[in-house]
């Protein structure tokens, strides 16, 4: 039977229906990227493999394109002259981690110990001042950042290490890795700022009641609850160095380079993804393709990264019951 | 005299230095942090400050068909190296704006070549002597004036770095803007109403939330990845185009978009929502009159902070081709352009030093649009701000 209650229409139940199956529509969305990213991805890096051997991409370490390149120019006669392309992927992943380490190298201590400031000893007027600063330095894009360290930091390296009775490359790994490091400071400070801040007030007090001075409050009480946040913290840092293109596109080199010095020239994972697919190359070519195969892997390793890092926070949540990070 | 009280430990003073140490330690790594800040900015401010002037020179053109047809020979053979290339070409327009000039020979102010503007500023040049002794005449006689550089902001991109400006990437940067916030504001906020009002807690929505979360810490160039293979392959969208670049740059800001708005609705109280109920509204209704505009401010804080990441993003645009070279300003969505950070990544690339001081110059102008538009992101916050 049909509902008489005057205060209900039939009309309003419908619209209300269809708003929200539209908002829910919207939220699915996001769902959609994340899938249409690795259908993309994996798509294309399927089509790689067809041509390439798998297992040769991710143990090889010789990562030679110019055949494939020659032949994704349509000029197939030229690519007969030089050897076959090889895509092995170990110096591309090397250069990537070296400069990561290096960033990290210069975000960790910067970064963990400016948050320590801010949140332990820095007045309301302290902090003020610096938090803002920080956070021009988050704001500042990538392709500046690129430049600075192309055309200030790493002539400035040379000069130093030719000082020292050093040889350094102009394009050297240390330039884009100390830059990359000064951008990520203000990923760690800020996260380790409310990870630090939001530890029990108790557990301070009760620290400095028992004598402790305020630095071993810091180092053996605070800093030990606040480990699994600030390891998230870390780990973001992480995933975000490991995914950087511009500073290295800019910065880095073009040529895959294992080593274990980081004033020579090295070249990294997303460096070739950006070099593989800027230029008149047939989509279907394994060189485009190869981009494909390594942003498949980029992709897993920082999801992976993130999983961790959401993860160490939620427990971190849950065992000091903060609900505000 | 030996201290008696046996409460005192005797290595207090040493933990007490060991303290201030600690703290001396860690408010270095803050002052470095803005160290690196203070250097960064002084660094580009002087290399940008060059580009604030160019140089003209007043020397006699002819004006007629044949000069018009081939523009080198509107000017004696030694100015050839000095005056601006670029700039003859376009003397066809000074022409039809100054007819009266036609069929004469006119002592008219030109622009200098970016050599002889590096030689003024004392740059290196690629200037010959005998090339440096007229510019040095010039110089002498009153004919070579330094003016304040309007070709920057007026003309787009050229390959003589004298006669380069941002107006083309400018408009390449609002277009693509423009795309990204046409489909990333409102899926966002519609995306945020859904999961903050309307979502059951099932796994479905975690699901969702998850999802989130994981596509904001997605390296950007991945998203790049995904404008070409999907936006252009598949789709067979233009190349280059601002809306290609636009939808790619909207994916990545949807996620931002969406944490801000949720956090915007969570603020308005429940009380709003339950007086609602009281009152026999529905669901939407109170959603769309009363949270909504309550949480507006901030979920328009949020857009515009995630605007200005989508404004300095380049990687993911080289992938979709937004390097091209456009001199001239696109006028449609489906053009090939570029943007602002793409056109700095570009000059950075070129061999020529006058394009280092553009570059820099360049980085300035962006720079100060991000902060204008935080600072209008935390006046927003600040004014319309409500204490519950």
């Amino acid at each position: 039977m049909k509902s008489k209650n005057i205060f209900t229409t039939d009309k309003k139940d419908t619209k209300e229906k269809f708003i929200k199956i539209s908002l829910f529509l919207s939220a699915t969305i996001s769902i959609f990227i994340t899938f249409g990213i690795l259908y993309a991805i994996i798509f294309e890096a399927i089509r790689f493999f067809d041509m390439q051997s798998f297992w040769y991409f991710i143990t090889g370490t010789q990562w030679s394109t110019e055949a494939a390149f020659l032949e994704g120019a349509g000029r197939v006669e030229d690519a007969s002259g030089v050897a076959t392309a090889q895509f092995g992927s170990i110096p591309l992943f090397a250069g990537t981690f070296m400069i990561t380490f290096i960033a990290m190298l210069v975000a960790v201590p910067i970064g963990l110990f400016a948050a320590i400031y801010l949140s332990q000893y820095a007045s309301t007027k302290t902090r003020s001042i610096f938090k803002p600063m920080l956070e021009i330095l988050a704001g500042i894009p990538t392709v500046v950042y690129g430049f600075f360290a192309a055309i200030t930091v790493s002539p400035l390296i040379v000069k130093i290490a030719n000082y020292f009775g050093m040889d350094a490359s102009f394009n050297n790994a240390l330039a884009p890795g100390i830059v990359m490091g000064i951008m990520i400071i203000p990923v760690i400070s800020s996260l380790s700022d409310d990870v630090i801040s939001s530890v029990p007030r108790s557990m301070e007090e009760g620290s400095l009641a028992l004598g402790m001075t305020k630095a071993e409050t810091i180092k053996d009480i605070i800093l030990p609850s606040a480990l699994p946040g600030i390891i998230a913290a870390i780990l973001l840092g992480i995933s975000k160095a490991l995914g950087e293109t511009m500073i290295v596109v800019m910065a880095a080199g073009l040529r895959p380079n294992l080593t274990w010095n980081p004033l020579e020239d090295l070249t990294t994972v997303t460096v070739i993804i950006v070099d593989a697919l800027v230029g008149d190359q047939a989509f279907d070519s394994a060189l485009t393709l190869s981009a494909f195969a390594l942003g498949l892997v980029l992709f897993f390793v920082t999801l992976l990264i993130n999983i961790a890092s959401v993860y160490l926070i939620k427990r971190f949540k849950e065992k000091y019951k903060v609900s505000n990070l | 005299m030996k201290n008696e009280n046996i409460f005192i430990d005797p290595q207090l003073q040493k933990r007490h230095l060991k303290s201030k140490i600690f703290k001396l330690f860690a408010f270095s790594s803050l002052l470095v942090a803005c160290l690196f800040l203070v250097w960064f900015l002084s660094d580009m401010v002087n290399r940008a400050i060059p580009a604030v002037k160019n140089n003209w020179i007043q020397i006699e053109v002819t004006y007629n068909e044949t000069t018009i047809e081939n523009p080198r020979k509107s000017i004696d053979k030694k100015y050839r190296k000095i005056a601006s290339k670029a700039w003859l070409r376009d003397i066809r327009f000074y022409v039809e704006k100054h007819p009266e000039l036609l069929d004469t020979t006119t002592l008219t102010w030109v622009l200098a070549d970016d050599q002889v503007d590096q030689y003024i500023k004392g740059h290196n040049n690629r200037l010959k002597s005998k090339q440096k002794k007229i510019v040095d005449n010039l110089q002498e006689s009153g004919k070579l004036e330094s003016r304040f550089n309007t070709i920057f902001f007026t003309r787009g991109d050229s390959k003589h770095p004298e006669y380069s400006g941002l107006l083309s990437a400018t408009v390449g940067t609002i277009l693509t803007l423009l795309v990204t916030m046409a489909f990333a504001f409102p899926i966002g906020v519609m995306t945020s109403i859904y999961l903050e009002e309307f979502a059951p807690k099932n796994r479905f929505t975690e699901f969702i939330e998850i999802n989130i979360n994981n596509l904001a810490a997605i390296p950007s160039i991945l998203f790049g990845l995904l404008g070409l293979a999907v936006f252009i392959t598949l789709f067979g969208m233009p190349r280059s185009s601002p809306l290609v670049g636009g939808l790619t740059l909207g994916l990545m800001t949807l996620p931002i978009i969406i944490v801000s708005s949720r956090a915007a609705l969570r603020t308005v109280p429940d009380s709003i929502r339950e007086a609602g109920y009281g009152l026999g509204l529905t669901k939407w209704q109170i959603v769309k009159d009363h949270v909504l505009p309550l949480a507006m401010p901030g979920i328009l804080t949020g857009s515009i902070i995630g605007l200005a990441q989508a404004m300095g993003e380049t990687a993911p645009l080289i992938i979709v081709g937004m390097i091209a070279f456009i001199p001239d300003s696109p006028t449609s969505i489906t053009d090939a352009a570029t943007v602002l950070p793409a056109q700095i990544f570009t000059w950075a690339g070129m061999p020529e030093t006058a394009y280092i001081e553009r570059t820099a110059a360049a980085i300035l102008v962006l720079l100060v649009i991000l902060i204008t538009l935080n600072a209008i992101a935390i006046y927003l916050r600040k004014k319309y701000e409500i204490k519950w």
